[in-house]
């Protein structure tokens, strides 16, 4: 029979980390430094994407279920 | 120009056939039932699930609306992309508990997880009511996506818009779900396509990136308005955060999202895509940028119509044979989500309406019949809109359609988490939050557009006596006044002793996955 399930893990206090990150102005509002002539606040915010990626990834693998 | 009609009406036509033959893909054994019409079957796995989710996110409105707005404004037209990379993590908290209870209890809408969570017929009422306003407008500017591209080509009149919006009634009548699940395959490695070529290509035809952006800056220093520029200002980030994190809020409201997750197979399924999903946020971000390649380009809009400057940026830079493929991403692309988005409304209207107030005792393929006709209507309204109001003005209805949305929050989302609210308490929540949001976007101007009320939904915090030159997202004000007065009169309601709604939920059918006794794999053939 099945255990009484659950979703909460610590590892799901790691998803703040992307909801926070881009809500920061502070963070990336400003030109310098450039990457390939893009500044700050675009390159840096499509970066947050990555966190974004990372962070769903390592959650999903660290909750899911056994098969 | 011939050429470039020639391969939009080819690509076109070809999607459309896809769509009507999608009623036959996966061998349904009986479409004639809600769950099979308008949830595809619930067993859509991950890729399918990563195209059907991305396919109703990323609309055509996405396509030309955020590049204009970049275009026009500059840096707050690009929250789009921290919204849509808070909202992934965002669903994964959220939305999963939806499709646990949802299949726990046979739910397909919002509005019927509330009504079996808090046992309140008209708070469901109220919910299914917001979501099919709200969806509205949100078709209906698929539709400025398809004419601002008809229009780039030099055609013009109404008549082409309603032909393609009857091709596309039509087969979402035939195949339901499955046609715009099946077409978002096209739809999206044509838009990649046409992205990753026109990001690469046209900054090499530009001078590269940082002229690109130097040509934005200098458009920005050199108009009067304080608002625009290549950075966010003292002023407009507190604009910028709030519409981020309430856009993000308000998507997974909508009723149409809600369907694409339930559609999924179960919860890992849904787990994986949010982390794949967010390859779409790059492609977002790069098209946004497209508005500032439109600036160095020099292009103009035609007529008033910002919309129209990605259009024109590709038929000034690409071939002609190849800026027909790309107006064919833009017109397929506004198609398959304006397919889902009826889908949605009209479940909403069928579940939550129509078997609630007209019909109870309706048998599956009499609720199936009724969804098609309801997705019907839904479209020739959407239609109307176009037809009848100026595209700036159904830009602005879209807004109100986001500020509306969120008002379900407190029983939708907040509902997931915790029955501590009485339903009296979210009534008067949600009536309270739609008052002060239409009271809000009524009292915003927009010079630009000669627009004395609904300008936008920006709202200077001046406005409620602040000393300060501060906007905010009108929405999340509205979320505020909304969640205080819901507190307020749960609390009231408790100690007037008035009787609560019984809560057919159990707390575990909130982690319920496939494979659970309790949950129902929702297939045809056990509802027939």
């Amino acid at each position: 029979m099945t255990t009484p399930r659950t979703d909460r893990s610590p590892w799901n206090w790691l998803l703040l980390l992307p909801i926070a990150i881009p809500l920061i102005p502070a963070l990336f509002n400003a030109v310098e430094p450039r990457l390939f002539g893009i500044p700050l606040f675009y390159w840096l915010q499509l970066a947050f994407v990555l966190v974004s990626v990372a962070v769903t990834l390592i959650v999903y693998n660290m909750t899911r279920r056994a098969r | 120009m011939t050429t470039e009609i020639v391969i939009f009406a080819v690509l076109f036509l070809i999607v459309s056939a896809m769509g009507f033959v999608a009623s036959r893909w996966r061998r349904p054994d009986d479409i004639a039932s809600l769950h099979e019409w308008g949830l595809g079957g619930r067993n859509f796995g991950s890729w399918i699930t990563w195209f059907l989710v991305g396919g109703d996110l990323y609309t055509a409105y996405t396509f030309v609306a955020v590049p204009a707005l970049l275009f026009g404004a500059g840096a707050t037209g690009f929250f789009a992309v921290p919204y849509t990379v808070i909202v992934y993590p965002l669903v994964m908290i959220v939305l999963i508990r939806l499709w646990s209870v949802s299949h726990v209890h046979g739910l397909v809408t919002p509005a019927d997880f509330v009504r079996a969570r808090f046992g309140s017929p008209t708070l469901a009422l109220l919910v299914a009511i917001t979501g099919i306003v709200a969806t509205m407008p949100y078709i209906a500017l698929q539709l400025v996506g398809i004419e601002a591209v008809l229009k780039t080509m030099g055609v013009t009149g109404d008549l082409p818009l309603i032909i393609a919006f009857a091709i596309l009634a039509a087969y979402t009548y035939q195949s339901g779900l499955r046609a715009p699940a099946l077409i978002a395959f096209v739809k999206d490695t044509l838009i990649y396509i046409v992205i990753l070529v026109a990001v690469i290509y046209i900054p090499t035809q530009l001078g590269g990136w940082a002229s690109i952006f130097d040509a934005a800056q200098a458009k920005f220093d050199a108009t009067p308005a304080a608002t625009d520029g290549v950075l966010l200002n003292a002023n407009n980030q507190l604009q910028y955060v709030t519409l981020a994190l309430g856009s993000a809020l308000a998507l997974f409201l909508y009723p149409h999202s809600v369907t694409g997750v339930l559609a999924s197979k179960n919860r890992d399924v849904i787990k994986r895509n949010m982390s794949a999903l967010p390859a779409y946020s790059v492609l977002l971000g790069l098209i946004a940028l497209l508005g500032y390649m439109a600036i160095a380009a020099g292009v103009k809009p035609i007529g008033t119509d910002v919309n129209t400057v990605v259009p024109q940026l590709f038929d000034r830079m690409f071939p002609d044979w190849f800026a027909g493929v790309a107006f064919a991403a833009v017109g397929i692309g506004a198609l398959v989500p304006a397919a889902i988005m009826s889908i949605a409304a009209a479940n909403l209207f069928t579940r939550n309406i129509y078997r609630e107030y007209i019909k109870r005792d309706a048998t599956d393929a009499q609720e199936a019949a009724a969804s098609k006709i309801a997705s019907l209507v839904v479209k020739v309204g959407a239609v109307l809109f176009i037809l009848l109001i100026d595209p700036q003005f159904s830009i602005d209805l879209q807004l109100i359609g986001g500020v509306i949305i969120l008002q379900t929050l407190p029983s939708v989302a907040l509902g997931l988490f915790t029955r501590w609210f009485h339903r009296a308490g979210l009534i008067a929540g949600w009536i309270a939050g739609m008052g002060a949001g239409m009271l809000m976007l009524y009292n915003i101007a927009n010079p630009a557009t000669d627009h004395a009320h609904f300008g936008g939904s920006a709202f200077a915090l001046s406005k409620l006596g602040l000393d300060t030159k501060m906007t905010i997202y009108a929405g999340f004000l509205a979320l505020a006044v909304n969640l205080i007065v819901a507190l307020l009169g749960t609390l009231i309601a408790r100690s007037a002793k008035l009787t609560d709604g019984p809560d057919a939920t159990r707390t575990d059918d909130y982690t319920a996955d496939q494979g659970d006794p309790r949950v129902h794999d929702l297939e045809v053939t056990s509802s027939t």
